[in-house]
């Protein structure tokens, strides 16, 4: 299988590409990791008449940390997070996500930008980006804004993102009191999306209740979706056992999953529920003896 | 369009159409065949090579994405003649029957190896996971990532039959 035919554009600065994009607006595509991209172009779902790699934009890799703030480039690949060892203390989600992502070559090449502009309702970026808080970078011909992620998802495969704008970082702050977090999916097979999946953020005050929470989740609704009640419910409380039940109970609440070839939505509702109160344990015993004392 | 790319070492110039995957590139127009497609949808990993040194599948990443880099097929394991010690463990623990994901079982193995040459069972099982095998049953290709990893950090000819008689230890 391949593509139909396209015009092949390598731009290496971030202001030629935005260039192209407004050139060439409708017929033109960006391709990052490709990951989606080209399997869509290969099965015809989509055929762009330019094709704006901006794999060679050195502005949109890697990461780096500005007043409390880390920056991840745009071209920043699945895998490149999975394995930042020096991110797992304050930034706990990202590696924590990024493992569960497709499987290991896949993470070579998608890049999360990519995923995020993709906006596939099953995309674990979504989730784990509600967890943490994130604001997407975007940059068009008339400059850079940062829209909070509950804002970026419109619907599925649609963002807030305008037709001449580019992903090129998300921001996320840093943490300041004790934090953890922990990613859950279940998947049919390794490697697939989920059939539901959660992310959740944690961050103490000193002494030892819930200062700031984030609950994530994807592949239960149109867009990965935020469990606001449950969040709610954490905030100012010790993570108690008695907490935790609460908590957990109210996390499908905020979901809104459908019966398919995954799993019913009772199924997925339920499967929430159990991940919300798993993950929450886990984060207590972590955070435990780390409150005050560091 | 114009690209030059270094495939196992020795580098190839060539006019593609930007639409070229690299799997096809690698095989039509280099004849290197050891590079297979079986879904060409993204999900075996038959076509797994390296790119600059990490693994991808070839049928999604386009030949002109390797311009000025360095690609490593299934062909550019054996050296002077000598199967490298992966291929050779393919071969003893029985890795393979159909042999049609082996090139990519190869190339997977190969990456996961440059990156931790001691991976426990649980790490190949994982590194491997983007690469599917209708036949074996993924035994034999665990035992032999086992195997190769004991021969690439030297171990005696006994042990190594041994682990390839019975399997590794879970040490
Ligand atoms: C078999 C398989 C299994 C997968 N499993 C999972 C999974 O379990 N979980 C998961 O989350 N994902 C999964 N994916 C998707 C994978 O993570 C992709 O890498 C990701 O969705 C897209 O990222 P990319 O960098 O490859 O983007 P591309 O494929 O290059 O682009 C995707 C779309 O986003 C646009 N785009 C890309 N970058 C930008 C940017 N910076 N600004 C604006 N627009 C941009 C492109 O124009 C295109 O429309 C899977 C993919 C495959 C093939
Ligand atoms: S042929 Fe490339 S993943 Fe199957
Ligand atoms: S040996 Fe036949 S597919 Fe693996």
């Amino acid at each position: 299988m391949f593509p139909n035919a396209f015009e092949y554009e390598a731009p290496t600065s971030l202001d030629d590409a935005i260039r192209l994009i407004r050139e060439h607006g409708y017929d033109a595509k960006v391709l990052a990791g490709g990951q989606s991209l080209l399997p869509m172009m290969k099965l015809r779902i989509a055929a762009p008449a330019v094709l704006i790699d901006i794999n060679g934009i050195d502005e949109l890799k890697g990461w780096r940390e500005v007043d409390g703030t880390l920056r991840i480039g745009a071209m920043t690949r699945h895998a490149e997070l999975e394995h930042a060892r020096e991110l797992a203390d304050s930034f706990p989600l990202l590696s924590r996500t990024a493992r569960w992502i497709a499987d290991p070559l896949i993470r070579n090449r998608g890049t999360i930008g990519g995923s995020l502009a993709h906006a596939d309702p099953g995309a674990d970026w979504g989730a784990a980006m509600l967890a943490a808080g994130a604001r997407i970078e975007a940059r068009g011909p008339e400059g850079s804004r940062l829209i909070p992620v509950d804002e970026f998802f419109v619907d599925t495969f649609a963002t807030s993102l305008n037709e001449d704008e580019l992903v090129v970082a998300v921001h996320i702050d840093k943490p300041t009191g004790p934090v953890a977090a922990r990613y859950m999916k279940l998947e049919r097979k390794a490697g697939d999306f989920a059939i539901a999946a959660l992310g959740v953020q944690v961050e103490l005050d000193s002494n030892g209740r819930v200062a700031k929470a984030g609950i994530g989740m994807c592949a239960c609704g149109p867009i990965p979706l935020r469990a606001t009640k449950a969040e709610a419910a954490l905030i100012g409380q010790p993570l108690t056992d008695e907490t935790i039940k609460t908590v957990s109970r109210l996390v499908p609440e905020d979901a809104d999953p459908t019966d398919d070839l995954r799993g019913s939505a009772e199924y997925k509702r339920d499967l929430l529920r159990v991940f919300a109160s798993r993950a929450l344990h886990e984060i207590a015993e972590e955070l435990k003896g780390k409150v005050g004392g560091q | 369009m114009k690209i030059r790319v270094k495939v196992n070492g020795r580098w190839y110039e060539s006019d593609v159409e930007p639409r070229t995957l690299l799997a096809y590139w690698l095989r039509e127009d280099l004849k290197l065949t050891g590079t297979h497609i079986g879904c060409d949808t993204t999900s075996c990993g038959a076509c797994t090579v390296l790119l600059d040194g990490k693994a991808v599948k070839s049928c999604t990443v386009l030949a002109v994405q390797a311009n000025g880099r360095e690609v490593m097929t299934v062909e550019g394991l054996e050296r002077n003649g000598q199967l490298h010690p992966l291929q050779s463990a393919f071969w003893e623990c029985h890795a393979l029957q159909c042999g049609y994901c082996t090139p990519g079982m190869l190339m997977a193995s190969y990456a996961l190896l440059q990156e931790n040459p001691n991976p426990t069972e649980e790490e190949i099982r994982e590194g491997l996971s983007g690469n599917i095998c209708r036949c074996t049953g993924y035994m034999n290709i665990v035992k032999a990532v086992q195997t190769a990893a004991r021969k690439m950090s030297g171990e005696s000819q006994e042990a190594l039959e041994e682990v390839a008689a019975n399997g590794a230890s879970a040490d």
